[in-house]
C-alpha cells in the first residue's frame, strides 16, 4: 500500500495542490479519496487530461482524444477515467484497430465491456494506439506510428497494447484496457514496468471486441497495481449472451480475495522458460522474484513444460488462420476504407485491401490464408491445432500439482524502436513466454519484478488455472506488498 | 524452399489482397523463413492427437429464439462507403 493516510490529510488541506498530482495516484487510492469527498472525478480527469496534453506529443500512446468531449462526458459519468484499446467498440466513437482500412469507422454500438464501465460510472477518455489489429509485438505496425516506451523514449513500449501499457506507466491513465491474444496485454505491460491481466478465455465478454483471433483473444487491463487489477477485473466481467463463449460462472471480489497470504501456496518454475540467450539481467530479476515469493511462504520447484518450444509455430499458424478468416469482413462494403478506380467487385476487394492494410496485416493474412488452403490445411493448420492439444495437457498436468506457474513475461526488455523491424520471425519470438497461456485458456500476469542497469522495467510472470484469475492476483499482490518495483515512477 | 512467388500469388488471390510485385517478392523470402520455422511441428507425432479448436469445454449454446430489437437500419449503414435506400452500394458483379 502506498501511504494512503498522508495523502488524504493533504488533500484536506490543499486540495488544489494535490489536484495536479491525482494522476499519479492508483485507483484504488482515488476510490479513497472520492468516496471521503477529499476530491471530484473532475479533478482526475483534468489532472489526466493535463497529463496527456503534456506528455503525449513525445509518447503517441493516445490516438482519439477531445478534451471537450471528455469534459461532456464528465457531466453524466461521475466515476474514475479509463482508457481504451483502439480495437474495442465504443458508441459513435473512432475505434480502428490503429489501421487505415477502417480510417473514420465509428461503430453503431458499444463493447459489452464499455456498457459495463459505464454502468460503474466510469468517463471514457480515448482511444488508444495498438499494433494494427494487434498484429505486432511493439506498436509499430499502427498506421498513427509508434508509441514510444516512457522510460526510454528511443525504445518500443511492447504490444499490441503498447499505448494503454505506455499511459498507465506515464501517469497519463489511471487505468486502461486492453486486449491479449499472445501475449498483448502482458508484454507491453511487462517493459512499461505496469501490471497487465489477461483473464482466462470467456471471463470477459469479447462481444464489440474486434476479432484477431477468436480462439484466443480475451480482453485485459493494464493498471499501476494489482488491487487496481482485482477491481477493474470484476467491473468487466461475467458472462454475457451476446458472446456464446463467455462463460456463466460467479465473479468473485478479486479485490478482497487476494489480500490472503500466500503460505503453502505450490509454484511451479518451469526449466523452458529460462532459455539460452535470454537477458542476464531479466533472469537475475525473476529468480529474485521467486526467492522473495519462498520467503513469503510459497513453495517453489521445478518443473517441465515440455511441449513449449512449439508454442511459437502452434501460435503462428492458429492465430493467423483465425486472422485472415475474421479479416474477410474488411472488403469495402459494409465500413471503412473502399479503393476507387476499381474494375468490378472483385478488383475493389482486392485493391481496397491492397491499399487498407499495413504490412504485418498482409503477411499475416498470407500465412493463414496458406495454413488453411487446400493442400496445405492438414500440414499446417490442422497439425498446429493437435499441437495445441499437447501444450495445453502440460498445464494441465501441471495444475494438478501446483496453484500457479512463475517465469518471466519477456526474454528481454524493451528493444529499440526498428531494431526488429526487418525480420518478422525475431519479432515473433518475443512472444515466447506469453503465447502458450492463449492456446491453453489459462490466465496470466504480468506484475513488475525489477529493472535492468539502464533503468528498463522487467516483468514477473504468474499463471494460473483456468477461473482462478483470484490465485494469480493474490500471488501478485503479496509480492507488491513485499516489493517497491510497482512504486517506481518517472519522473517525466 | 517452402513457398515461392507463384504460391504467394495465388494465396493473395485468395485472400483478396493486391499485392505489388515487390511485396511478392519481400513476402516469399520472408514467408518461407517463417514456414521453415513452423516445420519444426513435423518432429511431433501426432498420428493419436486430437485438434484443439477451441479451449472451453462447451458443445452447443442455444437461446431462446425471441424477437429482440435490432440496431436501427440508419445507425448501421452509417459507416457504409456507398449507400442506396436500405442497401449497400457496390459495382457490377455480373459481367
Amino acid at each position: 500500500m502506498r501511504r494512503l493516510p498522508r495523502l488524504v490529510a493533504y488533500a484536506s488541506t490543499q486540495v488544489n495542490k494535490l489536484t495536479m498530482e491525482l494522476n499519479k495516484l492508483s485507483a484504488h487510492e482515488l476510490i479513497g479519496l472520492l468516496n471521503k469527498g477529499d476530491i471530484s472525478h473532475l479533478d482526475i480527469c483534468n489532472s489526466i487530461i493535463d497529463s496527456v496534453d503534456k506528455k503525449d506529443k513525445s509518447l503517441n500512446a493516445v490516438v482519439n482524444f477531445d478534451r471537450d468531449k471528455v469534459l461532456e462526458r464528465a457531466k453524466a459519468q461521475k466515476g474514475l477515467p479509463v482508457f481504451i484499446k483502439d480495437n474495442i467498440c465504443v458508441k459513435d466513437e473512432l475505434t480502428t484497430c490503429s489501421s487505415n482500412i477502417l480510417k473514420g469507422f465509428r461503430p453503431p454500438y458499444n463493447a459489452t465491456v464499455i456498457e459495463k464501465l459505464l454502468k460503474a460510472n466510469a468517463v471514457l477518455m480515448g482511444k488508444t494506439n495498438m499494433d494494427e489489429f494487434a498484429f505486432g509485438s511493439s506498436t509499430e505496425t499502427s498506421c498513427y506510428g509508434t508509441t514510444k516506451n516512457p522510460w526510454d523514449l528511443t525504445r518500443i513500449p511492447g504490444g499490441s497494447s503498447g499505448g494503454s501499457a505506455a499511459c498507465v506507466a506515464a501517469d497519463s491513465a489511471i487505468w486502461a484496457l486492453g486486449s491479449d491474444t499472445g501475449g498483448s496485454v502482458r508484454q507491453p505491460a511487462g517493459l512499461c514496468g505496469v501490471v497487465g491481466l489477461k483473464p482466462t478465455y470467456g471471463r470477459v465478454s469479447r462481444y464489440g471486441l474486434i476479432a484477431f483471433a477468436s480462439s484466443l483473444d480475451q480482453i485485459g487491463t493494464l493498471t499501476k497495481d494489482t488491487e487496481d487489477a482485482a477491481i477493474l477485473l470484476k467491473m468487466i466481467s461475467g458472462h454475457d449472451p451476446m458472446d456464446s463463449t463467455s462463460v456463466d460462472r460467479p465473479v468473485p471480489d478479486y479485490a478482497k480475495l487476494i489480500k490472503k497470504d500466500i503460505k503453502g501456496l505450490k509454484l511451479g518454475i518451469p526449466k523452458e522458460y529460462f532459455i539460452e540467450g535470454m537477458d542476464k539481467e531479466i533472469k537475475q530479476s525473476v529468480l529474485d522474484a521467486i526467492k522473495k515469493l519462498e520467503s513469503l511462504g510459497a513453495v517453489c520447484e521445478n518443473i517441465s513444460l515440455p511441449h513449449t518450444e512449439y508454442a511459437v509455430a502452434v501460435y503462428y499458424l492458429v492465430a493467423t488462420a483465425e486472422a485472415s478468416s475474421n479479416l474477410a469482413r474488411f472488403d469495402g462494403v459494409q465500413y471503412g476504407l473502399r479503393a476507387s478506380q476499381v474494375k468490378g467487385v472483385i478488383d475493389m476487394h482486392k485493391k481496397t485491401r491492397g491499399e487498407g492494410f499495413g504490412d504485418e496485416a498482409k503477411r499475416r493474412i498470407l500465412l493463414g490464408t496458406f495454413a488453411l488452403s487446400s493442400g496445405y490445411y492438414d500440414a499446417y493448420y490442422l497439425r498446429a491445432l493437435k499441437v495445441r492439444t499437447l501444450i495445453k495437457k502440460d498445464f494441465e498436468d501441471a495444475f494438478k500439482k501446483y496453484d500457479a506457474i512463475i517465469t518471466p513475461t519477456s526474454p528481454t526488455p524493451a528493444f529499440k524502436i526498428g531494431e526488429k523491424t526487418q525480420d518478422p520471425l525475431t519479432m515473433y519470438l518475443c512472444d515466447i513466454f506469453t503465447i502458450s497461456a492463449n492456446l491453453a485458456g489459462i490466465p496470466g500476469v504480468s506484475v513488475p519484478c525489477g529493472f535492468t542497469k539502464s533503468n528498463l522495467p522487467v516483468g514477473l510472470q504468474i499463471l494460473g488455472k483456468a477461473f482462478d484469475e483470484e490465485t494469480i492476483l493474490r500471488i501478485a499482490y503479496n509480492y507488491e506488498q513485499a516489493t517497491d518495483w510497482h512504486k517506481k515512477r518517472l519522473i517525466f | 524452399m517452402s513457398i515461392n512467388k507463384d504460391t504467394v500469388k495465388y494465396t493473395a488471390a485468395l485472400g483478396r489482397i493486391e499485392l505489388s510485385e515487390k511485396e511478392i517478392e519481400h513476402f516469399t523470402g520472408q514467408l518461407d523463413k517463417i514456414l521453415d520455422y513452423v516445420h519444426k511441428l513435423k518432429k511431433v507425432d501426432v498420428s493419436k492427437l486430437e485438434p484443439t479448436s477451441h479451449v472451453l469445454e462447451m458443445k452447443n449454446v442455444y437461446r431462446e429464439d425471441k424477437v429482440k430489437p435490432s440496431l436501427p437500419v440508419d445507425d448501421v449503414m452509417k459507416n457504409a462507403p456507398a449507400r442506396e435506400k436500405n442497401l449497400f452500394k457496390v459495382g457490377k458483379i455480373i459481367e
